[in-house]
């Protein structure tokens, strides 16, 4: 370690609330996203909580239906877009983004900071929704219920989304823009890591996308104040057309939250088998196959709404191709680890974690893509369970390795490893326990958005509840040993991880501009099989001996 | 700041400006999946309801929708001349010709606002609780007409808005800017008008002209 990193730090460069909230350094932008994003993730869980206790039992005991039907909305309302969309673009994509390109910083570091209090300023009418007496129409907004019927505060959360949705999309423009024009000299389109290729997808989504939505809920809004009736039959509209808008965006925004993971996971897996990514070209090209394949399926939410029959082939055949790409990714990586020397550290586990569960997760999506089977599960706990594996064991697995994996950057500090591990797998087997039994459920036919049950249901729910408990515990954890990991965790080398990648070759902390000298890049990306990466690993053993 | 970059992103002035460029463009293709979403509301409705769009789109003023569209397309005029200027250097040109865009811009809102007051006038505004009384056939698919037209020409007319206050914007920075700074905000609010001005060019036959007869 050099004397060095005791110079001047991105950490270092003033404190108090000023230098914090009118920054323009990417990386204390990332801090921001992280610190409000952890808030939100914690508010949007304890939901989820109240929800597995109310399950535990098969009466209606705990809260009303009513209650009930709030708890679900909010939780989806505010883990989707106040949590799962910005999570890991906002933090690990603004801090390193720049970083693994050999930038100084996002091509529009104003616009970035702008982004943020957009999303903040959006997430007080969420919040706002919360404290005044909730939403109960779902996260999806679904019409006529969201329109004619429901008591909630509908267009203050609605409105809430339609502006956190402009903080997308000024995320989406600064990462496209960034990629575009700030590479540094040699680093071509192929020499990329492929999270600058999730994120580059990422963002095309986001931009196009994102403005459907809006749309849509302009238009909820303008039914529900103006009473401009677009999606009421009685008036001439079309119920039906909601939720064509309303998938258009949310299908692509799946792919929003799944492909930063998945940019996550091929960093992590060469570096811990000590192996250059298999098949560099086809994991990068298969990003942008899901990026543009992710518009043309959003049909197979809507098989049993009465569209027509054929529709439901097509979007069918269609969501089936879509699994191709991600199956492309999934025995790239698994060749990835063969002949691999692998070793187990916190983010490796994760990131094995993650491709177990997304491929199991997302192997349930080829049962839902069949209309036959869809038929029989749809709006059932089968459905539930199927995007939690790919939302929850998959994204937010994935982004606890990156979160892991790069901390050592973001803070120059390291934190257990022993803990780490306990944690990870601590969060898996939770996740398992909560999640496996949902599938079990809906095949039984258990629907999703009641809040009691027959009695034979019970066994699976409370196994859900309790493993509810030990994922709660597998995720609190971290915000422990990494909060203490902040103050009293041991230096970080520059390179604790003996990783390749732009970001590694600046100090831990990065210093205000991100380099010293500006990179050339002369390599392509994961160069693990060249000479030259071994001199500096970091070693717990030895740094806790000193 | 080194040398011509307003950002420390940048080294060269030519970088910094393809970004902006490229950004605007990113920027217009998001904003026309918004109006591509309500465009696709608006044929899907005309599909079903063609006889009755026809016959409401027929209380629209031709008269005052033909007037609005010259003036954007002059304004667009006036746009692109401001860009060749800037392009030029001939500074006080660029900035008459701002001025000439940004009046005409105010000019299309102040025609749009009498014609609104028309329509609200004669109850074909079923907008904010407003009386809605229509004479013709199938009242209540013109309605849904009305309220589309309401709701699509007044995300236009706030479009427009952000985008004379983003020639105020240019203007209110001008001194602030150096050269290259001042072309190169030109044409990205340039590109943006024009984007504006083309929405308008869609709206203008699907509301007022389509099945006129």
């Amino acid at each position: 370690m050099s004397v060095s990193a005791a110079a001047a730090n991105y950490l270092g460069e003033g404190s108090g609330p000023r230098a914090w909230l009118l920054t323009t350094d990417h990386k204390r932008v990332a801090w921001l996203y992280l610190v409000s994003l952890t808030a939100f993730f914690f508010l949007g869980g304890a939901f989820a909580v109240l929800i597995r206790i109310e399950l535990a039992t098969p009466a209606g005991d705990l809260v009303s239906d009513d209650v009930y039907n709030r708890l679900f909305s909010l939780h989806g309302i505010i883990m989707v877009w106040f949590f799962l969309v910005p999570s890991i673009p906002a933090t690990l994509g603004n801090f390193l983004l720049p970083l693994m390109i050999g930038a100084r910083d996002l091509a529009f570091p104003r616009l970035n900071l702008a982004s943020w209090y957009v999303f903040i300023f959006g997430s007080f009418f969420a919040l706002f929704s919360v404290v005044a007496g909730g939403v109960d129409t779902g996260w999806t907004f679904y019409t006529p219920l969201s329109t004619l019927y429901a008591n909630g505060f509908v267009s203050s959360a609605a409105l809430g989304v339609f502006i956190v949705g402009f903080s997308t999309i000024m995320t989406g423009i600064n990462f496209i823009v960034t990629v575009h024009t700030l590479r540094a000299p040699g680093l071509t389109w192929f020499r990329l890591p492929i999270f600058v290729w999730t994120m580059y997808a990422t963002a095309l989504v986001m931009v196009l996308a994102t403005p459907v939505l809006a749309a849509s809920l302009i238009l909820i809004v303008l039914e529900r104040v103006f009473g401009i009736g677009i999606f009421n039959p009685r008036l001439g509209g079309d119920p039906l057309l909601f939720q064509h808008l309303f998938w258009f965006y949310s299908h692509p925004a799946v792919y929003i939250m799944i492909l930063p993971g998945m940019g996550v996971v091929s960093e992590v897996l060469p570096c811990f088998s000590r192996r250059p990514l298999f098949g560099y070209k086809a994991v990068a090209l298969s990003s942008m196959a899901i990026a543009v394949f992710g518009f043309l399926v959003w049909g197979h939410h809507m098989f049993v709404s009465g569209q027509s029959a054929y529709a439901g082939v097509v979007f069918s055949f269609l969501s089936f191709c879509v699994a191709i790409p991600s199956a492309i990714k999934v025995f790239n990586w698994s060749l990835t680890l063969r002949k691999g020397e692998i070793s187990f550290e916190t983010s490796m586990l994760y990131a094995l974690f993650f491709l177990a569960l997304f491929t199991f997760g997302g192997l349930a999506g080829l049962f839902l893509a069949a209309l036959a089977i869809d038929e029989h599960v749809h709006d059932t706990y089968f459905v539930v369970a199927h995007f939690h594996y790919i939302m929850v064991g998959g994204m937010v697995t994935a982004y606890m390795a990156g979160l892991h994996f790069w901390w050592p950057k973001l803070t120059g500090r390291m934190y257990s490893e022993t803990w780490g591990r306990i944690a990870a797998t601590v969060t898996f087997l939770g996740f398992n326990l909560t999640f496996f039994p949902q599938y079990v459920l809906g095949f039984l036919g258990m629907p999703r958005r009641y809040h009691t049950y027959p009695p034979e249901f019970q066994f699976w729910h409370v196994l859900s509840s309790g493993g509810a408990v030990v994922l709660a515990i597998g995720y609190l954890l971290p915000l422990f040993y990494l909060t203490w990991s902040l103050f009293r965790g041991a230096r970080a080398p520059d390179n604790p991880w003996q990783a390749t990648g732009l970001e590694w070759q600046t100090s831990s902390p990065p210093p205000p501009h991100n380099f010293e000298t500006m990179p050339v890049v002369t390599r392509p990306a994961y160069a693990y099989d060249m000479k030259g990466l071994e001199h500096e690993r970091f070693s717990p053993h030895l740094e806790a001996g000193q | 700041m080194s040398g011509q970059t307003q950002s420390i992103a940048f080294d060269k002035a030519s970088r910094e400006k393809a970004a902006d460029i490229l950004a605007m463009w990113v920027f217009i293709g998001s904003e026309a999946m918004l109006f591509g979403a309500i465009f696709l509301v608006f044929l899907i409705a005309h599909m079903n309801y063609g006889a009755a769009f026809a016959a409401a789109s027929k209380h629209l003023s031709l008269r005052l929708g033909t007037l609005n569209t010259a003036i954007l397309i002059t304004s667009s005029f006036t746009m692109a001349l401001a860009h060749m200027y800037s392009a030029d250097g001939r500074w006080r040109a660029a900035i008459w010709s701002l001025a000439a865009t940004s009046l005409l811009g105010l000019g299309f809102l102040a025609v749009k606002a009498v014609e609104y007051s028309k329509e609200f006038s004669d109850g074909l505004a079923p907008v904010l609780g407003a009386p809605f009384s229509y004479t013709g056939p199938d009242p209540v698919h013109a309605e849904f007409f009305f309220g589309l037209y309401f709701a699509m020409t007044f995300l236009h007319a706030l479009h427009l808005i952000a985008g004379i206050l983003a020639i105020a914007g240019v203007l209110a920075l001008w001194s602030h800017a150096n050269p290259a700074g001042r072309a190169r905000r030109i044409q990205a609010v340039g590109l943006y008008w024009h984007f504006v001005d083309i929405v308008w060019v869609f709206l203008f036959p699907i509301l007022y002209l389509i099945n006129r007869g």
